[in-house]
């Protein structure tokens, strides 16, 4: 970092410091005038009045780094679009005769805020500029092909339309998020480390618990984003997306998102978890609304960006580039996007309904008005469960893409492995209702879910025989990225192999909505996403930067989080089998559970301490880390033919694919022809 | 022949590694005690899948980490590892014998789920009635238990309904679990075997005390299930007389505590989820819509039997379930209890 930028991040600081206190004493204010009366002891806990000194502090920050600029502009015209939004409805309640503010529910009619948040997501959007070409197209002006990005790094911050930017821009948003959702975890973790109701109340416990499910799901979709739009392009030989406007579209979009998705905490919460299944939701207070829209703006994100991918997939491809000789995490990235791209509808529609139940008495899921709590289900798990094929599929194609490079060997059986992942996206849409086995829909469709679920071990199987197989009589090599590829395998397979006896249903009576579930799905999406995008991070950083990450602080970070976070699924399995129900704030006692959480807790502290590893190697690695500019990985892979970090324009010339992508060990083969 | 060694050494050490793992995790006594009939096929079916899950993790952790120690790249070795494209028997292999295994697990499957759904015709009904944040079960000898009291080693037939959101009926030593859906009947089949203490939890979220939405499950032998039926329905018979003739704050109180009253309107002013019941009685209560009404019996019963009819300032309507199962005698005993409430 220059020497100015810290001055601007010691000015940030300072920003966000008095961000905050302005908006912690604007809420108590505001929320003392509307409600009548003053307490000290109980506003300085009052959560609404946290969050707007939260988000005021946010701005602050940003607007010391940068200025009145990108993302700031963005977030004014967030707030001002909200309030704008807010008032129109009110106004018009208020025209109408009809009750529009009440101190003790969040001032506003829920109507208001929904459509206040909806209004500022645009307004969002255009604040930022991730419209301002296609409004200059819409009045017949001009506008340039291709922009040059200011160079340095406050074009992380503002609409960049060069894929390596956007794709950096996901990842660090990504980060953050994680960052929260893990946050929300040790909370809570720390609530249930022993048995009673310690330290947070049960609303507050639920809406924690509900929001780090979708604030991981979220980050782990930006996740993908991030590793899909930088790598892809680069592995393709594409000068930049299909789409380089929706591209930047895409990306902004979820930033509102993610800020309408944590305004929940400050309306109140949600108490449903991630599901939101009705008729719970229907009762829940209005933070559920801002869930909802929170998740349906983000919906956008992922299709579009879905739809951009396989655009640039199916028509971009370098000279030479067949099907059977993409590198295989593009045929993940296309496999994950051919989900996102056709069933994120599903979650949208079926959030969007209960929005309008709740907003205009539409009772699609309410059984005394003739409508189906079941549906709900339906609808939901139709996206949901192809969705966790969409977070572990690039995932998986990431350990594909490194197991060759530090084996020194081909990809075993390249072909089957390829197909392997279109075969995991084509079976996943057809296993839904495995979540529903004691839902009390049909009994008959209990089975061939069964089977269709099981279905699915069989591409996985050949996954893992091909993995392994490639490690056999290679030169194994263990640098950090290869360490978490490893694990990855490792937790995955646990995830895996913890994945039949939920499938077979009268197993699954027992398991279902226990623990058993949630270390079996934390084993999914660890090993299926964390590991592999930790290695990502790892093998791809001096792509991005021309430094190479601290090798021993990387090997902290996996030593450190690997056994914790085994241990931690291990004991939650454990837990569940034996009679620990899931979402719960507190436990008996009788059930002799404590110790067991105890345990979990400090294994869940011990990878969040990992994550801090990882994110001081990268700050520091930034400030004076190594220099890498060459292919130091030995890698075949086009982007490391070139000098590190990637070029502006990727390619100066466009290359060619003159033979195999992972023909490691086969002398004077090459894949491209510069 | 080195190959030959290499897959000798790995056949030995997957046999190994696989009895290790399933002796380990058959020795933590992974579940809780069956005391059920149903939980004998769903035990065994378990323990069929983790005999599979110690075979395939062995299977895949061994020539891993096998790989990771034999073939590592050794100090100064430089050069790339064999080069082997694939093996299209062996693809083909690992892809056919995995499909064969899933067809027959889900054989096998569809059959333990058909074991666990047999019929008795004989069943007795119990009706089961899900709440937030509480269970009720009412029999059909017409009263209504707090406790679920089943006879050992005789098939039940439990009737849930959800008079509010859903929840889910688990009783960890049955081993089954099944959704309460508003607005539906469903049916949960058991045959307890083991007398003995159990409890019943909640496992599908369904709000704010959704921890400690339980209930007791007491399974005993027949003469005794039979004399507590018999003994219950006298009681239940004398207090309904009982209380249309002589209303009464104390079974009022009893009924408070025992019909889900409690979750949410406290006795000592705090605002819950329903407005407090201290000093509710002959108070004027505002309404949502601007007017008011005084809190008379005529209110209150409107109030149980129809709770959305005159909602409550600053409450939200729809959140209170209608009561309207409670008899008059019973609503007579809370209105009782109520007045005391000061």
């Amino acid at each position: 970092m220059t020497p100015t930028s810290t001055g601007n991040f010691t000015r940030a600081l300072t920003f966000f410091a008095i961000g905050t206190v302005v908006g912690l004493a604007l809420g108590i204010l505001l929320h003392s005038l509307t409600s009548g009366g003053f307490d000290a002891a109980t506003y300085f806990t009052d959560i609404p009045s946290w969050m707007l000194g939260f988000l005021l502090g946010t701005l602050g920050f940003f607007y010391g780094l940068l200025g009145y600029f990108g993302v700031v502009r963005g977030l004014v015209f967030q707030v001002i679009g909200t309030l704008a939004g807010i008032f129109l409805v009110s106004a018009i309640r208020a025209a109408m005769g009809l009750p529009f503010f009440d101190g003790r529910n969040f001032g506003f009619h829920e109507g208001a805020w929904v459509f206040g948040a909806l209004v500022g997501a645009v307004a969002f959007l255009a604040g930022v500029g991730a419209l301002t070409d296609w409004w200059k197209w819409a009045l017949g002006e001009e506008t340039h092909d291709h922009h040059e990005d200011i160079p340095g790094w406050r074009k992380y911050f503002g609409v960049s339309l060069d894929h390596k930017v956007i794709g950096i821009q996901y990842t660090i948003t990504s980060l953050l998020l994680l960052s929260v959702g893990g946050l929300f975890a040790l909370i809570f973790r720390t609530e249930l480390a022993q048995s009673g109701l310690d330290i947070i109340s049960l609303n507050f416990y639920n809406t924690l618990m509900s929001l780090h499910g979708i604030v991981m799901i979220v980050s782990i979709l930006v996740g993908i984003a991030g590793v899909i739009n930088y790598l892809v392009p680069l592995l393709i030989g594409a000068s930049d997306m299909a789409f380089p406007r929706l591209n930047a579209f895409s990306f902004w979009v979820a930033v509102p998102a993610a800020v309408i998705l944590l305004a929940s905490l400050g309306l109140g919460g949600f108490d449903t978890g991630w599901t939101g299944y009705a008729p719970l939701a229907t009762r829940a207070p209005i933070g559920i609304q801002m869930f909802y829209l929170g998740v349906w703006v983000a919906g956008w994100s992922s299709i579009l960006g879905a739809l951009n991918l396989v655009a640039t997939v199916l028509r971009m491809r370098a000279k030479g580039m067949t099907a059977f000789r993409m590198p295989i995490l593009v045929w993940a990235s296309l496999a994950t996007s051919i989900i996102s791209l056709t069933a994120t509808q599903l979650i949208g529609l079926s959030f969007q309904m209960s929005m309008f139940e709740r907003l205009f008495g539409m009772p699609f899921f309410n059984v005394a008005k003739g409508g189906n709590p079941i549906l709900f289900q339906h609808l939901f798990w139709f996206y949901s469960h192809p969705a966790v094929y969409v977070f572990v599929l690039p995932g998986l194609g990431v350990i594909s893409e490194l197991l060759p490079v530090f084996a020194r060997k081909p990809l075993f059986g390249y072909k089957w492995v390829a197909l392997s992942s279109i075969g995991i996206a084509l079976v996943g849409f057809l296993v839904w209702a495995h979540h529903m086995f004691t839902s009390g829909m049909n009994e008959y469709l209990r089975v061939p879910f069964m089977y269709s679920t099981l279905l699915v071990a069989v591409p996985t199987g050949v996954k893992f025989f091909s993995w392994v197989a490639t490690l056999w009589k290679g030169k194994i090599e263990t640098p950090t990225p290869m360490l978490f590829v490893l694990g990855g395998i490792v937790v995955f397979l646990l995830g895996g192999l913890t994945g039949p006896p939920n499938a077979t249903v009268s197993t699954d009576l027992h398991l279902h909505d226990t623990y058993f579930i949630v270390g079996h799905f934390h084993d999914t999406m660890f090993g299926g996403y964390i590991f592999p995008f930790f290695a990502a991070i790892y093998y791809w950083f001096p792509k991005a930067t021309g430094k190479r990450l601290n090798e021993t602080l990387g090997k902290w970070h996996f030593w450190l989080m690997t056994p914790s976070f085994i241990i931690l699924t291990l004991y939650m399995m454990r837990v569940g089998l034996l009679g620990m129900r899931r979402r719960i704030a507190d436990y008996d006692p009788m059930l002799g559970f404590d110790f067991s959480h105890l345990i979990m807790t400090i294994a869940a502290f011990g990878i969040a301490l990992s994550v801090l590893v990882m994110f001081y190697n990268m700050y520091k690695t930034l400030k004076s880390g190594e220099l890498a500019t060459g292919n130091i990985w030995n890698s075949r892979s086009p982007e490391w033919q070139v000098p590190s970090p990637m070029p502006a324009h990727n390619y100066e010339k466009p290359f060619e694919v003159v033979g195999e992508p992972y023909d490691y060990g086969l002398p004077g083969s090459t894949y491209v022809k510069m | 022949m080195q190959n030959l060694r290499h897959y000798v050494v790995m056949a030995i050490l997957v046999a190994i590694v696989a009895v290790l793992t399933y002796l380990g995790l058959d020795a933590l006594e992974l579940l809780p005690v069956a005391a059920a009939a149903q939980a004998g096929p769903i035990d065994w079916l378990f323990d069929l899948q983790v005999k599979l899950i110690a075979f395939f993790f062995a299977l895949i952790i061994v020539p891993m980490v096998y790989s990771l120690v034999v073939f590592r790249r050794r100090k100064g070795e430089t050069g790339d590892g064999e080069h082997i494209e694939g093996n299209t028997s062996l693809e083909v292999t690992w892809t056919f014998i995995p499909l064969v295994i899933v067809v027959i697990l889900g054989y096998i499957g569809a059959d333990n789920l058909a074991q666990i759904r047999r019929v008795d015709p004989q069943a007795e009904q119990i009706k089961v009635v899900g709440f937030q944040w509480g269970w009720r079960f009412e029999y059909p000898q017409g009263f209504v238990s707090n406790t679920l009291y089943l006879p050992v080693d005789k098939q039940v037939v439990l009737k849930m309904e959800s008079s509010d959101v859903l929840h889910s009926f688990w009783v960890p030593e049955f081993r089954v679990k099944h959704d309460l859906v508003p607005g539906r009947v469903e049916d949960y089949r058991i045959t307890p075997t083991l007398v003995g203490d159990y409890k019943v939890r909640c496992a599908e979220i369904c709000g704010t005390s959704h921890a400690y939405m339980l209930a007791d499950v007491k399974v005993v032998p027949q003469a005794e299930y039979d004399a507590w039926v018999s003994e219950q329905a006298v009681i239940a018979a004398a207090e309904a007389e009982a209380a249309l003739a002589n209303p009464d704050a104390g079974r009022g109180e009893k009924l408070y505590n025992e019909a889900g009253c409690k979750a949410c309107h406290s006795l000592d002013g705090s605002q819950g989820v329903g407005p407090t019941w201290k000093g509710l009685w002959g108070s004027q209560v505002l309404l949502a819509d601007g007017s008011s009404v005084l809190a008379d019996e005529g209110y209150i019963i409107e109030s149980i039997r129809e709770p959305s009819a005159k909602v409550h300032q600053g409450f939200s309507p729809n959140a209170m379930p209608s009561f309207a199962y409670l008899k008059d005698g019973q609503i007579a005993d809370l209105i009782e209890f109520i007045k005391t409430v000061k």
